[in-house]
Protein backbone atom coordinates (compact mmCIF):
# COMPACT_ATOMS: atom_id res chain seq x y z
CA UNK A 1 0.00 0.00 0.00
CA UNK A 2 0.92 3.81 -1.02
CA UNK A 3 2.52 5.76 2.18
CA UNK A 4 2.66 8.85 1.71
CA UNK A 5 3.89 12.09 3.94
CA UNK A 6 0.46 13.64 3.56
CA UNK A 7 -0.20 17.38 4.86
CA UNK A 8 -2.51 19.24 5.77
CA UNK A 9 -4.27 22.01 8.41
CA UNK A 10 -6.37 19.54 10.86
CA UNK A 11 -6.64 15.78 10.12
CA UNK A 12 -3.04 15.35 8.47
CA UNK A 13 -1.18 18.26 11.24
CA UNK A 14 1.29 16.37 13.28
CA UNK A 15 -0.59 14.38 16.45
CA UNK A 16 1.34 11.54 18.53
CA UNK A 17 -0.93 8.66 19.22
CA UNK A 18 -2.56 8.57 22.63
CA UNK A 19 -2.58 12.22 23.32
CA UNK A 20 -5.87 13.32 23.15
CA UNK A 21 -6.68 10.71 25.33
CA UNK A 22 -4.44 11.76 27.78
CA UNK A 23 -5.78 14.78 27.75
CA UNK A 24 -9.50 13.89 27.71
CA UNK A 25 -9.36 12.23 30.88
CA UNK A 26 -7.70 15.14 32.44
CA UNK A 27 -10.75 17.17 32.06
CA UNK A 28 -14.39 17.39 32.41
CA UNK A 29 -16.55 15.37 30.11
CA UNK A 30 -18.76 19.02 29.82
CA UNK A 31 -15.30 20.86 28.49
CA UNK A 32 -14.81 18.34 25.93
CA UNK A 33 -18.61 18.86 24.91
CA UNK A 34 -17.95 22.31 24.88
CA UNK A 35 -15.28 22.47 22.62
CA UNK A 36 -16.86 20.35 20.06
CA UNK A 37 -19.70 22.91 20.11
CA UNK A 38 -17.49 25.95 19.80
CA UNK A 39 -15.64 23.72 16.69
CA UNK A 40 -18.99 23.33 14.80
CA UNK A 41 -17.90 19.95 13.91
CA UNK A 42 -20.28 18.02 11.52
CA UNK A 43 -20.73 14.53 10.66
CA UNK A 44 -18.45 13.81 8.13
CA UNK A 45 -20.04 11.09 6.36
CA UNK A 46 -21.97 13.31 4.34
CA UNK A 47 -25.81 13.72 5.93
CA UNK A 48 -23.74 16.44 8.19
CA UNK A 49 -24.92 16.66 11.45
CA UNK A 50 -23.84 18.66 14.64
CA UNK A 51 -21.70 15.72 16.62
CA UNK A 52 -21.57 17.68 19.60
CA UNK A 53 -25.63 17.61 19.91
CA UNK A 54 -25.45 14.19 19.10
CA UNK A 55 -22.79 13.22 21.88
CA UNK A 56 -25.43 15.56 24.17
CA UNK A 57 -28.14 13.85 23.24
CA UNK A 58 -26.48 10.12 24.15
CA UNK A 59 -24.57 11.45 26.60
CA UNK A 60 -27.68 12.54 28.88
CA UNK A 61 -30.06 9.89 27.92
CA UNK A 62 -30.31 7.62 30.72
CA UNK A 63 -29.22 3.87 30.24
CA UNK A 64 -27.16 0.99 32.06
CA UNK A 65 -25.10 0.74 28.48
CA UNK A 66 -23.96 2.78 25.70
CA UNK A 67 -22.24 2.55 22.51
CA UNK A 68 -20.06 3.80 20.41
CA UNK A 69 -19.94 2.64 17.01
CA UNK A 70 -17.36 3.80 14.20
CA UNK A 71 -19.39 4.00 10.64
CA UNK A 72 -16.02 2.40 8.42
CA UNK A 73 -18.55 0.97 6.10
CA UNK A 74 -17.40 3.60 3.15
CA UNK A 75 -19.45 2.32 0.27
CA UNK A 76 -20.22 5.63 -1.63
CA UNK A 77 -18.65 4.90 -5.09
CA UNK A 78 -15.31 7.35 -5.28
CA UNK A 79 -14.96 8.13 -1.47
CA UNK A 80 -11.97 5.96 0.08
CA UNK A 81 -10.29 8.59 2.16
CA UNK A 82 -11.86 6.04 5.50
CA UNK A 83 -9.54 3.60 3.55
CA UNK A 84 -6.59 6.03 4.04
CA UNK A 85 -7.23 6.97 8.07
CA UNK A 86 -7.89 3.98 8.70
CA UNK A 87 -4.57 1.98 7.26
CA UNK A 88 -2.10 5.19 7.89
CA UNK A 89 -3.95 7.18 10.69
CA UNK A 90 -5.52 4.37 12.77
CA UNK A 91 -4.37 6.61 15.66
CA UNK A 92 -6.51 9.30 15.50
CA UNK A 93 -9.76 7.12 14.33
CA UNK A 94 -9.54 4.57 18.00
CA UNK A 95 -8.35 7.98 19.76
CA UNK A 96 -11.99 9.80 18.82
CA UNK A 97 -13.79 6.42 19.76
CA UNK A 98 -11.65 6.46 23.10
CA UNK A 99 -12.74 10.11 23.87
CA UNK A 100 -16.60 9.84 22.88
CA UNK A 101 -16.71 6.58 24.82
CA UNK A 102 -15.42 8.42 28.07
CA UNK A 103 -17.70 11.48 26.81
CA UNK A 104 -21.12 9.66 26.87
CA UNK A 105 -20.32 7.17 29.02
CA UNK A 106 -19.76 3.84 26.85
CA UNK A 107 -17.84 0.77 27.75
CA UNK A 108 -17.84 -0.77 24.25
CA UNK A 109 -17.11 0.89 20.66
CA UNK A 110 -17.48 -1.17 17.59
CA UNK A 111 -15.74 -0.43 14.63
CA UNK A 112 -17.92 -1.81 11.36
CA UNK A 113 -15.47 -2.41 8.91
CA UNK A 114 -17.17 -2.71 5.48
CA UNK A 115 -16.14 -6.12 3.97
CA UNK A 116 -14.10 -5.28 0.87
CA UNK A 117 -11.45 -3.97 3.26
CA UNK A 118 -10.78 -7.27 5.23
CA UNK A 119 -7.21 -6.91 4.70
CA UNK A 120 -6.72 -4.04 6.88
CA UNK A 121 -8.74 -6.39 9.74
CA UNK A 122 -5.06 -7.74 11.00
CA UNK A 123 -3.13 -4.79 11.43
CA UNK A 124 -5.92 -2.85 13.08
CA UNK A 125 -6.19 -6.20 15.49
CA UNK A 126 -2.62 -5.19 15.89
CA UNK A 127 -2.92 -1.93 16.92
CA UNK A 128 -5.99 -2.47 19.40
CA UNK A 129 -3.39 -4.63 21.23
CA UNK A 130 -1.06 -2.09 21.52
CA UNK A 131 -3.24 0.06 22.81
CA UNK A 132 -4.47 -2.08 25.31
CA UNK A 133 -0.38 -2.97 25.74
CA UNK A 134 -0.23 0.82 26.24
CA UNK A 135 -3.04 1.59 28.65
CA UNK A 136 -4.99 3.25 25.96
CA UNK A 137 -7.79 1.29 25.71
CA UNK A 138 -8.86 -1.44 28.86
CA UNK A 139 -9.68 -0.55 32.62
CA UNK A 140 -8.92 2.68 34.12
CA UNK A 141 -7.68 3.63 30.96
CA UNK A 142 -4.71 6.73 31.06
CA UNK A 143 -4.66 6.38 35.16
CA UNK A 144 -8.21 7.64 34.95
CA UNK A 145 -9.97 5.70 37.74
CA UNK A 146 -12.86 4.45 36.54
CA UNK A 147 -12.96 4.85 32.88
CA UNK A 148 -13.19 1.35 30.97
CA UNK A 149 -13.45 1.09 27.50
CA UNK A 150 -12.51 -1.61 24.69
CA UNK A 151 -12.89 -1.34 20.91
CA UNK A 152 -13.87 -4.18 18.83
CA UNK A 153 -13.87 -4.81 14.81
CA UNK A 154 -16.70 -6.44 13.07
CA UNK A 155 -17.07 -7.08 9.14
CA UNK A 156 -19.24 -6.18 6.56
CA UNK A 157 -20.53 -8.43 4.44
CA UNK A 158 -20.90 -6.13 0.63
CA UNK A 159 -23.76 -4.66 1.31
CA UNK A 160 -23.79 -0.63 0.52
CA UNK A 161 -26.98 0.45 2.53
CA UNK A 162 -25.54 -0.86 5.58
CA UNK A 163 -23.56 2.82 5.76
CA UNK A 164 -26.92 4.16 6.44
CA UNK A 165 -26.57 4.21 10.91
CA UNK A 166 -30.03 2.40 11.47
CA UNK A 167 -29.30 -0.11 8.92
CA UNK A 168 -25.50 -0.50 10.04
CA UNK A 169 -27.03 -1.25 13.42
CA UNK A 170 -29.35 -3.80 12.23
CA UNK A 171 -26.65 -5.95 10.55
CA UNK A 172 -24.46 -5.51 14.06
CA UNK A 173 -27.59 -7.22 15.89
CA UNK A 174 -27.20 -9.96 13.26
CA UNK A 175 -30.52 -9.26 11.01
CA UNK A 176 -30.51 -8.05 7.11
CA UNK A 177 -29.12 -4.58 6.69
CA UNK A 178 -32.63 -3.28 6.73
CA UNK A 179 -32.83 0.57 7.65
CA UNK A 180 -35.43 1.22 10.26
CA UNK A 181 -37.81 3.68 10.88
CA UNK A 182 -36.71 6.80 12.42
CA UNK A 183 -37.49 8.31 15.13
CA UNK A 184 -36.25 6.63 17.14
CA UNK A 185 -33.02 7.68 16.75
CA UNK A 186 -30.34 5.61 17.62
CA UNK A 187 -28.91 8.29 20.39
CA UNK A 188 -32.29 6.80 22.10
CA UNK A 189 -32.83 3.70 20.87
CA UNK A 190 -29.67 1.92 18.82
CA UNK A 191 -27.24 -0.90 19.05
CA UNK A 192 -29.30 -3.52 21.06
CA UNK A 193 -31.78 -0.89 22.09
CA UNK A 194 -29.51 1.58 23.75
CA UNK A 195 -28.27 4.66 23.42
CA UNK A 196 -25.50 4.43 20.81
CA UNK A 197 -23.48 7.51 18.83
CA UNK A 198 -22.59 5.92 15.38
CA UNK A 199 -20.52 8.73 13.57
CA UNK A 200 -17.92 8.26 10.76
CA UNK A 201 -14.50 7.54 10.51
CA UNK A 202 -13.64 10.96 9.82
CA UNK A 203 -15.46 12.84 12.18
CA UNK A 204 -13.64 10.60 15.13
CA UNK A 205 -10.27 11.54 13.31
CA UNK A 206 -11.21 15.55 13.30
CA UNK A 207 -12.32 15.07 17.63
CA UNK A 208 -8.90 13.60 18.47
CA UNK A 209 -7.26 16.92 16.85
CA UNK A 210 -10.37 18.94 18.14
CA UNK A 211 -9.99 17.85 21.85
CA UNK A 212 -6.27 18.28 21.59
CA UNK A 213 -5.87 22.09 19.87
CA UNK A 214 -9.48 23.12 20.92
CA UNK A 215 -12.57 24.25 18.81
CA UNK A 216 -11.08 27.99 18.42
CA UNK A 217 -8.55 26.57 16.57
CA UNK A 218 -10.75 24.17 14.54
CA UNK A 219 -12.87 27.48 13.37
CA UNK A 220 -10.03 28.85 12.02
CA UNK A 221 -10.37 26.55 9.23
CA UNK A 222 -13.14 26.82 6.67
CA UNK A 223 -15.92 28.94 6.54
CA UNK A 224 -18.66 30.13 9.08
CA UNK A 225 -21.11 27.38 8.50
CA UNK A 226 -18.71 24.50 7.58
CA UNK A 227 -16.15 24.69 10.09
CA UNK A 228 -12.52 22.80 9.85
CA UNK A 229 -11.26 20.96 6.83
CA UNK A 230 -12.45 18.05 4.91
CA UNK A 231 -10.60 15.15 3.39
CA UNK A 232 -11.33 14.97 -0.37
CA UNK A 233 -11.45 11.14 -2.49
CA UNK A 234 -10.29 12.54 -5.66
CA UNK A 235 -10.60 10.28 -8.70
CA UNK A 236 -11.18 10.27 -12.68
CA UNK A 237 -9.52 12.09 -15.09
CA UNK A 238 -7.09 14.12 -13.36
CA UNK A 239 -2.99 13.64 -12.99
CA UNK A 240 -2.76 13.64 -9.41
CA UNK A 241 -5.54 11.47 -8.07
CA UNK A 242 -5.71 10.85 -4.23
CA UNK A 243 -6.71 11.78 -0.90
CA UNK A 244 -6.65 15.77 -0.49
CA UNK A 245 -7.28 17.78 2.84
CA UNK A 246 -8.44 21.40 1.75
CA UNK A 247 -10.24 23.88 3.95
CA UNK A 248 -14.14 23.81 3.27
CA UNK A 249 -14.99 26.55 0.77
CA UNK A 250 -12.54 25.82 -1.51
CA UNK A 251 -13.56 26.07 -4.98
CA UNK A 252 -14.32 23.34 -7.19
CA UNK A 253 -12.27 25.04 -10.09
CA UNK A 254 -9.62 25.35 -7.39
CA UNK A 255 -9.43 21.64 -6.61
CA UNK A 256 -9.33 20.63 -10.37
CA UNK A 257 -6.43 22.96 -10.84
CA UNK A 258 -4.97 21.48 -7.68
CA UNK A 259 -5.01 17.61 -8.92
CA UNK A 260 -3.97 18.27 -12.34
CA UNK A 261 -7.77 17.74 -14.18
CA UNK A 262 -7.61 18.98 -17.86
CA UNK A 263 -10.05 19.52 -20.33
CA UNK A 264 -12.65 18.67 -17.55
CA UNK A 265 -16.47 18.56 -18.44
CA UNK A 266 -17.91 17.27 -15.37
CA UNK A 267 -17.36 16.65 -11.46
CA UNK A 268 -19.91 14.65 -9.56
CA UNK A 269 -19.62 15.53 -5.72
CA UNK A 270 -20.81 13.54 -2.98
CA UNK A 271 -20.59 10.27 -5.19
CA UNK A 272 -23.05 8.06 -6.85
CA UNK A 273 -25.96 9.67 -4.59
CA UNK A 274 -24.21 12.99 -5.19
CA UNK A 275 -24.81 15.90 -8.07
CA UNK A 276 -23.43 15.83 -11.24
CA UNK A 277 -21.80 19.64 -11.72
CA UNK A 278 -21.48 21.22 -14.94
CA UNK A 279 -18.45 22.63 -16.27
CA UNK A 280 -20.56 26.74 -16.21
CA UNK A 281 -20.88 25.80 -12.71
CA UNK A 282 -17.35 24.95 -11.15
CA UNK A 283 -16.97 28.26 -9.13
CA UNK A 284 -19.07 26.69 -6.45
CA UNK A 285 -17.77 26.61 -3.30
CA UNK A 286 -17.70 22.71 -1.73
CA UNK A 287 -19.48 23.21 1.64
CA UNK A 288 -22.75 22.32 3.91
CA UNK A 289 -23.99 25.08 2.13
CA UNK A 290 -23.34 24.92 -1.85
CA UNK A 291 -21.82 21.88 -2.65
CA UNK A 292 -22.43 19.09 0.36
CA UNK A 293 -20.44 15.70 0.14
CA UNK A 294 -18.95 13.51 1.96
CA UNK A 295 -15.64 13.86 0.34
CA UNK A 296 -16.31 11.79 -3.01
CA UNK A 297 -15.26 14.06 -6.25
CA UNK A 298 -15.14 12.23 -9.22
CA UNK A 299 -13.90 14.25 -12.15
CA UNK A 300 -15.02 13.28 -15.82
CA UNK A 301 -13.13 14.42 -18.86
CA UNK A 302 -14.38 15.84 -22.76
CA UNK A 303 -14.14 12.20 -24.03
CA UNK A 304 -16.47 10.95 -21.59
CA UNK A 305 -20.11 9.74 -21.90
CA UNK A 306 -22.41 11.00 -19.23
CA UNK A 307 -25.17 9.04 -20.21
CA UNK A 308 -22.36 5.90 -19.77
CA UNK A 309 -21.75 7.14 -16.43
CA UNK A 310 -25.64 7.67 -15.33
CA UNK A 311 -26.25 4.23 -16.20
CA UNK A 312 -23.31 3.00 -14.28
CA UNK A 313 -24.52 5.19 -11.32
CA UNK A 314 -28.15 4.00 -12.10
CA UNK A 315 -26.78 -0.42 -12.09
CA UNK A 316 -25.21 0.50 -9.33
CA UNK A 317 -28.10 1.44 -6.96
CA UNK A 318 -30.81 -0.94 -8.60
CA UNK A 319 -28.32 -3.48 -7.15
CA UNK A 320 -27.66 -2.01 -4.00
CA UNK A 321 -31.58 -1.28 -3.12
CA UNK A 322 -32.33 -3.58 -0.14
CA UNK A 323 -35.44 -3.83 -1.68
CA UNK A 324 -37.78 -3.15 1.25
CA UNK A 325 -39.44 -0.27 0.48
CA UNK A 326 -40.85 0.50 -2.91
CA UNK A 327 -40.18 3.85 -3.89
CA UNK A 328 -36.50 2.82 -4.03
CA UNK A 329 -37.00 -1.19 -5.26
CA UNK A 330 -39.26 -0.49 -8.07
CA UNK A 331 -38.31 3.54 -8.71
CA UNK A 332 -34.45 3.21 -9.10
CA UNK A 333 -35.34 -0.21 -11.88
CA UNK A 334 -37.30 2.43 -13.80
CA UNK A 335 -34.72 5.32 -13.76
CA UNK A 336 -32.76 2.86 -15.09
CA UNK A 337 -35.00 0.99 -17.66
CA UNK A 338 -35.69 5.05 -18.87
CA UNK A 339 -31.37 5.45 -18.84
CA UNK A 340 -31.60 2.19 -21.44
CA UNK A 341 -34.35 3.96 -23.52
CA UNK A 342 -32.17 6.71 -24.18
CA UNK A 343 -29.55 4.93 -24.86
CA UNK A 344 -31.53 3.11 -27.82
CA UNK A 345 -33.41 6.07 -29.11
CA UNK A 346 -36.87 4.67 -28.09
CA UNK A 347 -37.60 7.36 -25.32
CA UNK A 348 -40.85 10.32 -25.36
CA UNK A 349 -39.87 13.49 -24.12
CA UNK A 350 -43.16 12.86 -22.21
CA UNK A 351 -42.20 9.55 -20.75
CA UNK A 352 -39.03 11.78 -19.68
CA UNK A 353 -40.89 14.09 -17.45
CA UNK A 354 -42.76 11.67 -16.08
CA UNK A 355 -39.02 9.71 -14.48
CA UNK A 356 -38.42 13.09 -13.50
CA UNK A 357 -41.64 13.75 -11.44
CA UNK A 358 -40.76 9.36 -10.67
CA UNK A 359 -37.17 11.06 -9.35
CA UNK A 360 -38.51 13.54 -6.94
CA UNK A 361 -41.03 11.36 -5.77
CA UNK A 362 -38.04 8.80 -4.21
CA UNK A 363 -36.60 11.90 -3.10
CA UNK A 364 -38.89 12.46 -0.41
CA UNK A 365 -40.86 8.98 -0.09
CA UNK A 366 -37.89 6.58 -0.07
CA UNK A 367 -37.42 5.35 3.58
CA UNK A 368 -33.65 5.98 4.02
CA UNK A 369 -31.18 8.27 2.63
CA UNK A 370 -30.13 5.64 -0.32
CA UNK A 371 -33.57 5.68 -2.06
CA UNK A 372 -34.23 9.45 -1.09
CA UNK A 373 -30.53 10.47 -2.87
CA UNK A 374 -30.58 8.21 -5.87
CA UNK A 375 -32.13 10.11 -8.27
CA UNK A 376 -29.90 13.09 -7.97
CA UNK A 377 -27.53 11.85 -10.57
CA UNK A 378 -30.22 10.89 -12.43
CA UNK A 379 -32.02 14.30 -12.17
CA UNK A 380 -29.13 16.55 -12.38
CA UNK A 381 -27.16 14.56 -14.99
CA UNK A 382 -30.20 14.86 -17.39
CA UNK A 383 -30.61 18.62 -16.70
CA UNK A 384 -27.26 19.57 -16.78
CA UNK A 385 -26.08 17.60 -19.85
CA UNK A 386 -29.09 17.90 -21.89
CA UNK A 387 -27.69 19.52 -25.04
CA UNK A 388 -25.47 15.97 -25.42
CA UNK A 389 -27.82 13.29 -23.93
CA UNK A 390 -30.86 14.45 -25.93
CA UNK A 391 -29.81 17.15 -28.95
CA UNK A 392 -26.84 15.38 -30.53
CA UNK A 393 -28.69 13.44 -32.94
CA UNK A 394 -28.81 10.55 -30.86
CA UNK A 395 -25.19 9.57 -30.81
CA UNK A 396 -24.32 8.05 -27.48
CA UNK A 397 -21.02 7.26 -28.85
CA UNK A 398 -17.99 6.65 -26.54
CA UNK B 1 -23.19 -34.95 3.51
CA UNK B 2 -21.93 -37.60 4.97
CA UNK B 3 -22.12 -38.36 8.68
CA UNK B 4 -18.60 -37.43 9.08
CA UNK B 5 -19.01 -34.58 7.57
CA UNK B 6 -22.18 -33.32 9.62
CA UNK B 7 -20.04 -34.20 12.49
CA UNK B 8 -17.27 -32.23 11.64
CA UNK B 9 -19.33 -29.58 11.08
CA UNK B 10 -21.11 -29.44 14.05
CA UNK B 11 -17.72 -29.46 15.62
CA UNK B 12 -17.17 -26.93 14.02
CA UNK B 13 -19.53 -24.61 14.53
CA UNK B 14 -20.00 -25.34 18.20
CA UNK B 15 -16.02 -23.55 18.19
CA UNK B 16 -17.73 -20.56 16.11
CA UNK B 17 -20.65 -20.11 18.84
CA UNK B 18 -18.02 -20.73 21.76
CA UNK B 19 -15.97 -17.89 20.40
CA UNK B 20 -18.27 -15.58 18.75
CA UNK B 21 -21.40 -16.19 21.62
CA UNK B 22 -24.42 -17.51 21.23
CA UNK B 23 -26.86 -14.34 20.97
CA UNK B 24 -28.27 -12.82 17.45
CA UNK B 25 -25.57 -10.46 17.23
CA UNK B 26 -23.23 -13.32 17.19
CA UNK B 27 -25.07 -14.46 13.80
CA UNK B 28 -22.74 -12.44 11.16
CA UNK B 29 -19.63 -13.40 12.56
CA UNK B 30 -20.01 -17.03 12.53
CA UNK B 31 -21.58 -17.02 8.78
CA UNK B 32 -18.53 -15.35 7.87
CA UNK B 33 -16.13 -17.16 9.41
CA UNK B 34 -17.93 -20.58 7.70
CA UNK B 35 -17.62 -18.50 4.47
CA UNK B 36 -14.27 -18.16 4.67
CA UNK B 37 -13.17 -21.60 5.23
CA UNK B 38 -16.06 -23.40 2.83
CA UNK B 39 -16.15 -20.59 0.75
CA UNK B 40 -20.52 -21.23 0.95
CA UNK B 41 -22.65 -22.26 3.75
CA UNK B 42 -24.35 -25.06 3.30
CA UNK B 43 -27.94 -25.96 4.52
CA UNK B 44 -26.71 -28.15 7.13
CA UNK B 45 -24.73 -25.11 8.39
CA UNK B 46 -28.04 -23.00 8.39
CA UNK B 47 -29.51 -25.44 10.36
CA UNK B 48 -27.02 -26.05 13.27
CA UNK B 49 -26.80 -22.21 13.29
CA UNK B 50 -29.95 -21.94 14.06
CA UNK B 51 -30.02 -24.67 16.72
CA UNK B 52 -27.22 -23.08 18.16
CA UNK B 53 -28.51 -19.81 18.23
CA UNK B 54 -31.88 -20.42 18.40
CA UNK B 55 -33.62 -18.95 16.26
CA UNK B 56 -35.40 -20.26 13.01
CA UNK B 57 -33.48 -21.56 10.43
CA UNK B 58 -34.99 -19.71 7.81
CA UNK B 59 -33.65 -16.38 9.71
CA UNK B 60 -30.17 -17.65 8.85
CA UNK B 61 -31.33 -18.32 5.10
CA UNK B 62 -32.73 -14.62 5.18
CA UNK B 63 -29.52 -12.97 6.70
CA UNK B 64 -27.25 -15.04 4.29
CA UNK B 65 -29.50 -13.68 0.77
CA UNK B 66 -29.18 -10.47 1.99
CA UNK B 67 -25.51 -9.87 2.23
CA UNK B 68 -23.65 -9.82 -1.65
CA UNK B 69 -20.70 -12.18 -0.05
CA UNK B 70 -22.28 -14.47 1.61
CA UNK B 71 -24.13 -17.35 -0.30
CA UNK B 72 -25.42 -20.69 -0.60
CA UNK B 73 -24.23 -22.33 -3.01
CA UNK B 74 -20.98 -23.96 -3.13
CA UNK B 75 -17.94 -21.56 -5.10
CA UNK B 76 -14.93 -22.14 -6.12
CA UNK B 77 -11.59 -22.06 -3.97
CA UNK B 78 -10.67 -18.33 -4.76
CA UNK B 79 -13.39 -16.20 -5.56
CA UNK B 80 -12.03 -13.40 -7.45
CA UNK B 81 -14.16 -9.77 -7.51
CA UNK B 82 -13.50 -6.55 -10.53
CA UNK B 83 -14.93 -3.38 -10.05
CA UNK B 84 -17.72 -2.40 -12.03
CA UNK B 85 -18.18 1.02 -10.32
CA UNK B 86 -17.71 4.25 -12.71
CA UNK B 87 -13.81 5.15 -12.00
CA UNK B 88 -12.17 1.37 -12.72
CA UNK B 89 -14.90 1.37 -15.79
CA UNK B 90 -13.37 4.35 -17.09
CA UNK B 91 -10.18 2.80 -16.06
CA UNK B 92 -10.34 -0.08 -18.13
CA UNK B 93 -12.48 -2.36 -16.48
CA UNK B 94 -13.79 -4.11 -19.86
CA UNK B 95 -10.40 -4.91 -21.18
CA UNK B 96 -9.49 -6.56 -17.79
CA UNK B 97 -12.71 -8.78 -17.98
CA UNK B 98 -12.39 -9.49 -21.35
CA UNK B 99 -9.21 -10.94 -20.76
CA UNK B 100 -10.01 -12.81 -18.04
CA UNK B 101 -12.89 -13.94 -19.49
CA UNK B 102 -10.53 -15.38 -22.71
CA UNK B 103 -8.16 -16.48 -20.50
CA UNK B 104 -10.01 -18.71 -17.95
CA UNK B 105 -12.79 -19.87 -20.65
CA UNK B 106 -15.53 -19.03 -18.42
CA UNK B 107 -17.94 -15.90 -18.34
CA UNK B 108 -18.41 -13.30 -14.86
CA UNK B 109 -20.98 -15.03 -12.15
CA UNK B 110 -19.61 -18.72 -13.37
CA UNK B 111 -16.51 -21.50 -11.43
CA UNK B 112 -13.90 -23.59 -13.29
CA UNK B 113 -14.09 -26.57 -14.17
CA UNK B 114 -11.22 -27.10 -11.75
CA UNK B 115 -13.07 -24.88 -9.24
CA UNK B 116 -10.15 -23.03 -8.71
CA UNK B 117 -11.71 -19.98 -9.45
CA UNK B 118 -15.40 -18.35 -9.24
CA UNK B 119 -15.50 -14.66 -11.14
CA UNK B 120 -17.76 -12.00 -9.94
CA UNK B 121 -18.19 -8.51 -10.17
CA UNK B 122 -18.69 -6.01 -7.43
CA UNK B 123 -19.45 -2.51 -6.90
CA UNK B 124 -17.06 0.16 -5.19
CA UNK B 125 -14.13 -1.28 -3.45
CA UNK B 126 -12.75 2.29 -2.31
CA UNK B 127 -9.59 2.68 -4.54
CA UNK B 128 -11.25 4.33 -7.10
CA UNK B 129 -7.71 6.20 -7.31
CA UNK B 130 -6.19 3.44 -8.20
CA UNK B 131 -8.28 1.55 -10.49
CA UNK B 132 -9.35 -0.73 -12.54
CA UNK B 133 -9.13 -2.75 -8.73
CA UNK B 134 -9.03 -6.67 -8.54
CA UNK B 135 -10.24 -8.69 -5.22
CA UNK B 136 -9.24 -11.72 -4.29
CA UNK B 137 -10.40 -13.34 -1.91
CA UNK B 138 -9.34 -10.80 0.46
CA UNK B 139 -6.54 -9.27 -0.77
CA UNK B 140 -6.93 -6.17 -3.27
CA UNK B 141 -4.80 -5.55 -6.33
CA UNK B 142 -4.60 -2.39 -7.51
CA UNK B 143 -4.02 -0.81 -11.18
CA UNK B 144 -4.23 -3.95 -13.03
CA UNK B 145 -4.00 -3.95 -15.88
CA UNK B 146 -5.59 -7.06 -18.59
CA UNK B 147 -1.68 -8.60 -18.47
CA UNK B 148 -1.13 -7.72 -14.64
CA UNK B 149 -4.67 -9.19 -14.26
CA UNK B 150 -3.87 -12.76 -15.81
CA UNK B 151 -0.56 -12.89 -14.13
CA UNK B 152 -2.05 -12.40 -10.62
CA UNK B 153 -4.84 -14.90 -11.76
CA UNK B 154 -1.86 -17.30 -12.63
CA UNK B 155 -0.63 -17.44 -9.29
CA UNK B 156 -3.72 -18.37 -7.73
CA UNK B 157 -3.63 -21.96 -6.35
Amino acid sequence: MEKLKREGAVIFSPYTKGDAIKKAVSIKREDILFELRESKLKGRGGAGFPTATKWTLVAAAAADEKYVVCNADEGEPGTFKDRVLMLEYPELVFDGMVIAGYVIGAKLGIVYLRGEYEYMLKSLEDYLEMMRKENLLGKNIAGKEGFDFDIAIRLGSGAYVCGEETALIESLEGNRGEARNRPPYPVNTGFMGKPTTVNNVETFAAVSHIVLKGGVWYCKHGTDKSTGSKLFSVSGDCEKPGVYELPWGTKISELLELVGAKNTKAVQVGGASGFCIPKTQFDRALGYEDAATGGSIMIFNESRNMLHVLKNFMEFFVEESCGQCTPCRIGNVKLLEGVEMIEKNEYTFGYMTKLKELGKTMQVASKCGLGQSSPNSFLSILENFKEEIFNNGGNHGK
Amino acid sequence: MLVLEKNAMTEEIELLVKKHGNSRSALLPILQDIQRKHKHIPDFAQQEVARLLDIHPVEVFSVISFYAFLNTNPKGRNIVRLCQTITCDLAGKANVAKAIERELGIKFGETTKDNRITLEYVNCLGMCDQGPALLVNERVHPKVSPEKAIQILNEIK
